[in-house]
């Protein structure tokens, strides 16, 4: 009788890449829960836009790749990066930005480059960074959250927003956009204003930006359970938000007037959405142990020194990308012990 | 990599060590464990490949034709690293011709075909040696050597090979962790025969003159455990311990680490940390062939899976077709739709059930596609480092794989390569379904024969200097016969001159003679000479690993 003869092992995986894919997918959904709760309709509306164009793209880029389109797509990595950009750009963003972006995302910085695992930047950041730097103002402008806003966003003051490109009923921009927690912070230390004065800005809730700190929980949330499922590693956001806080710690002990605290930096930005869903993409990321370790640390330290003296509010997206093109360098330098490679005496943690 | 306490048959605990990674599998093992093992009948003909083992092929000592008895040398070992084979029955030798042979690129090998008469008339046996404790261990090593007995665990590395290791040993260890699912040959022949394990023991440790003997048994067979704790009793060299079941715990290095907390090194054997490990199967081997002058011509083997209408464990003859294995099993459900040699880990899949029963067989497995099923094709890596934290030697497989694809053969070796146990841990985990180990045992081959055509080329220039050297010096001789020639035409020789000269040819001829010589004896070629002894030892163990077939959990 004749057989087949696949490779090893002749077993049941235990993963595929579409359920790594689903999961994160899922642990995401309490975090777009909060957005579009204290955002209103703009974050579904984009993150329709963000997923439709990528899903498009990569198939054309598929097609033009010659590949056959059907199994990469259900990977369903596209939807993943079209969800952290949404996540990541204000609600209002014009249509034809978001379509630019994922265009830009899939079809440049992953396909161009072969596709899912060889990519090097991630690439919903990348668009993001892309955007923020060739349009500014779309990219800063973030609604305030609804409970703050004096001329809350509707379905179809939205939509007139996101298709139309001008605010509802005759109002300025100004009139619909505020500052957010980080950008207000900045600005008012630019002024040399005390924390304590800052402080008593609506914006701030118990420990972050009002709205932004519920928002981060449960993004915060979404990543214990991807963390519980073994989806990712502790390491990369565990040294993220490490090396956030300790910097921030550190700066605030010396000068708690002027540097907020510490809280303040993780719950309202983007950093737990960096942390559990950014910084722990694998492709892009650092993958030994020890190299995971370094990398979020650094990460988390760059997203500190980006926010306090660089020259945008946040800083993730430009940590993440500084940090990936230093992830084979770090992978490099950070190689395991092999098993019998100078061995020690037993019992010594490695 | 941690240490950690364990409870013990004792009813103590014990220490023991963790290594990095594994993997948790089901491990599938009460389908076949649940009957005693059947004797398999008698096959209409038997098949024995002459290589079986690790080294060179057996040189057959009998033609087609010849009638022969059981027990009876038919192959002797060609060189150090070889082994023996017997004729499992009595019957006659029908030819020796190529046959398919249980190898993972389905290739034909020479194999002696028997015709059993059976009558299971046997040959005239060597004598027992009850008394080996006081006879001469080379002596004892050369029954082993005699009795072909390799390694059982699926490695067949030569058992008397591995009992010279020519180095201080104070601790044997025998494997009984049998961590790949599925495989119940040892669980077996613990509970059913923990006495031939237990007579092998004292064999072993006045072979190696180890003080001790350790028996890791994975805590997944309690009854096996039970068997050889109650029958050791008494004997305080040895202790019975139960381990934890992770995947590959029966990896030879492995157990070593989780027993003692030592790390072979990598390139190196046990036996550089004082320490020798065989299979519980081969001690029983050892025991056969020493107690009572059997040689190895059966085994124990696991018939299994979802594609087998009853699964179970067969006392089998080497040779016996696989087929007529299955049959015995209950044959073919349909269900099943490849046929493993070995554990799903790191067995191969045999494209056609007419090949035999090797000495390293321990299992046969015919998984359904629910059991395993298609992975479908594989996509690229997402580099999500599963692998890595999966891999029980620490390796990186992801920059394995990678490099391993672009063929950058250097990079491969740099990220050790060759550590690289093929437990398909890796595989296993891998979200992209990537076959990764099917990269490395390229990667392994293209190196080996990178090396061979090195050494070939090496050998091709010093044979052509050599031939230089000799053309020159032939040319050399001719000139100076010619100038000899010319002088005594010329004249009478000056006096005092060509003496001196003469003197100084005849110097320089025989330097260049010697050179030459040298160079003609091949010295052998320069790279081999590099590599160390360990680094020789690790390429043929590697290569044998993969010969070996039915690569198993314990890689002896
Ligand atoms: S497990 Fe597979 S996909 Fe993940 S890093 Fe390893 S090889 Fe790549
Ligand atoms: S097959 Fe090799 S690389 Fe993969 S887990 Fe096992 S030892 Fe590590």
């Amino acid at each position: 009788m004749q057989f087949k003869t696949p490779a090893p092992p002749h077993t049941r995986l235990d993963n595929d890449v579409t359920r790594v894919m689903a999961e994160v997918l899922i642990a995401l959904v309490p975090g777009i829960a909060a957005m579009t709760w204290y955002f209103g309709w703009g974050v579904p509306i984009t993150l329709l836009l963000a997923i439709t164009t990528a899903v498009a793209t990569e198939a054309l880029a598929l097609w033009l790749r010659g590949r056959p389109p059907k199994a990469t797509l259900m990977d369903l990595s596209a939807l993943v990066t079209a969800t952290l950009f949404t996540l990541t750009v204000p609600p209002t963003l014009p249509w034809w930005l978001s379509v630019l972006g994922m265009v830009f995302a899939i079809g440049v910085v992953k396909q161009l480059f072969g596709g899912l695992g060889y990519n090097p930047f991630n690439p919903a950041m990348a668009a993001y960074v892309f955007l923020l730097i060739s349009y500014p103002v779309s990219l800063t402008a973030w609604p305030p959250i609804q409970e703050l806003a004096p001329h809350p966003l509707h379905l179809m003051d939205y939509l007139g927003v996101i298709f139309g490109g001008h605010p509802p009923g005759g109002l300025t921009w100004d009139a619909v956009t505020m500052a957010t927690p980080l950008g207000e912070m900045r600005t008012q230390l630019g002024m040399d204003h005390m924390i304590s004065e800052i402080r008593q800005s609506p914006l701030w809730g118990d420990y972050g930006g009002r709205g932004w700190e519920w928002i981060a929980n449960w993004y915060l949330l979404g990543g214990l359970w991807l963390l519980f499922r073994k989806a990712i590693s502790w390491r990369i956001p565990a040294s993220m938000l490490g090396g956030l806080l300790v910097m921030a710690g550190l700066f605030w002990m010396m000068d708690p007037e002027s540097h907020p605290f510490p809280a303040f930096h993780l719950f309202s930005g983007g950093a737990m959405l960096g942390a559990f869903f950014i910084a722990t993409d694998p492709v892009t990321a650092a993958t030994t142990p020890k190299g995971q370790l370094i990398y979020g640390l650094l990460i988390g330290v760059l997203v500190f020194v980006i926010r306090t003296w660089g020259g945008y509010p946040d800083a993730v997206a430009f940590s993440v990308l500084l940090m990936n093109m230093a992830a084979p360098t770090i992978d490099q330098y950070t190689r395991p012990r092999v098993f019998g490679t100078h061995a020690r005496e037993a019992g010594h943690e490695d | 990599m941690s240490v950690h306490r364990y409870p013990q048959p004792s009813g103590r605990s014990r220490r023991l060590w963790r290594f990095h990674g594994g993997v948790h599998l089901p491990d599938r093992k009460a389908l076949s464990n649940t009957r005693p093992p059947l004797r398999a009948e008698l096959p209409g003909r038997l098949i024995l490949p002459l290589q079986q083992h690790i080294g060179e092929a057996a040189e057959p000592l009998v033609k087609a034709g010849d009638r022969v008895l059981k027990g009876q040398l038919i192959g002797r070992p060609r060189s150090y690293v070889s082994a023996a084979l017997h004729a499992p029955t009595s019957g006659r030798v029908t030819a020796i011709e190529d046959h398919p042979v249980p190898h993972p690129s389905g290739l034909s090998a020479p194999c002696i075909l028997i015709e059993p008469d059976g009558e299971e008339r046997w040959a005239e046996l060597p004598e027992p040696m009850p008394d080996f404790g006081t006879r001469d261990p080379a002596e004892i090593r050369e029954r082993i050597r005699w009795a072909g007995i390799v390694g059982l665990g699926g490695a067949a590395f030569p058992a008397s090979v591995k009992l010279n290791p020519g180095r201080p040993i104070h601790t044997l260890i025998l494997n009984g962790a049998e961590c790949e699912p599925y495989i119940t040959c040892d669980d077996l022949l613990m509970r059913g025969r923990p006495e031939a394990i237990l007579e092998g023991i004292p064999i072993l440790l006045h072979l190696t003159g180890a003080e001790r003997c350790l028996i890791g048994i994975e805590d997944n067979k309690p009854e096996a455990i039970r068997a050889l704790y109650e029958a050791a009793r008494g004997d305080e060299r040895i202790e019975v311990v139960r381990i934890p079941t992770l995947y590959p715990s029966g990896g030879e290095k492995q157990l070593i680490y989780v027993l003692t907390g030592k790390e072979v090194p990598s390139n190196g054997l046990p036996a550089d940390i004082g320490m020798v490990c065989h299979n519980v199967g081969t001690a029983a081997a050892i025991a056969d062939a020493v107690l009572r002058g059997r040689p190895l011509i059966s085994r124990l083997v696991t018939v299994t899976g979802g594609g087998v209408a009853q699964p179970g464990n067969f006392e089998a003859l080497i040779g016996t077709p696989v087929a007529d294995l299955i049959r015995q099993a209950g044959g073919y459900t349909g269900r099943g739709d490849r046929l493993v040699l070995g554990g799903p880990m790191m067995g191969f899949a045999l494209s056609d059930d007419g090949i035999p029963l090797h000495k390293a067989g321990n299992c046969l497995l015919l998984p359904t596609p629910e059991e395993a099923p298609d992975p479908g094709s594989a996509l690229a890596c997402i580099r999500c480092g599963r692998c890595a934290e999966a891999c029980p030697v620490n390796l990186l497989p992801q920059q394995l794989y990678w490099f391993a694809r672009a063929k950058d053969l250097d990079r491969v070796q740099d990220f050790n390569l060759f550590d690289c146990i093929e437990c398909a841990c890796c595989a296993q985990v891998c979200p992209s379904h990537i076959p990764l180990v099917q990269y490395y045992r390229y990667a392994k081959t293209e190196i080996w024969e990178r090396e061979r055509e090195r050494r070939q080329a090496e050998h091709a220039r010093r044979r052509h200097e050599a031939r230089q050297a000799r053309l020159e010096r032939l040319e050399r001789e001719r000139q100076a016969r010619l100038r000899k020639k010319k002088a005594a035409l010329a004249k009478p020789p000056a006096k005092g001159d060509d003496p001196r000269k003469a003197a100084i040819e005849a110097a320089k001829r025989r330097a260049a003679e010697k050179r030459a010589a040298l160079a003609a004896q091949g010295k052998t070629p320069r790279n081999t000479e590099n590599l160390t002894p360990a680094q020789r030892r690790q390429v043929e163990a590697a290569e044998a690993r993969r010969a070996a077939a039915a690569g198993s959990d314990t890689q002896e």
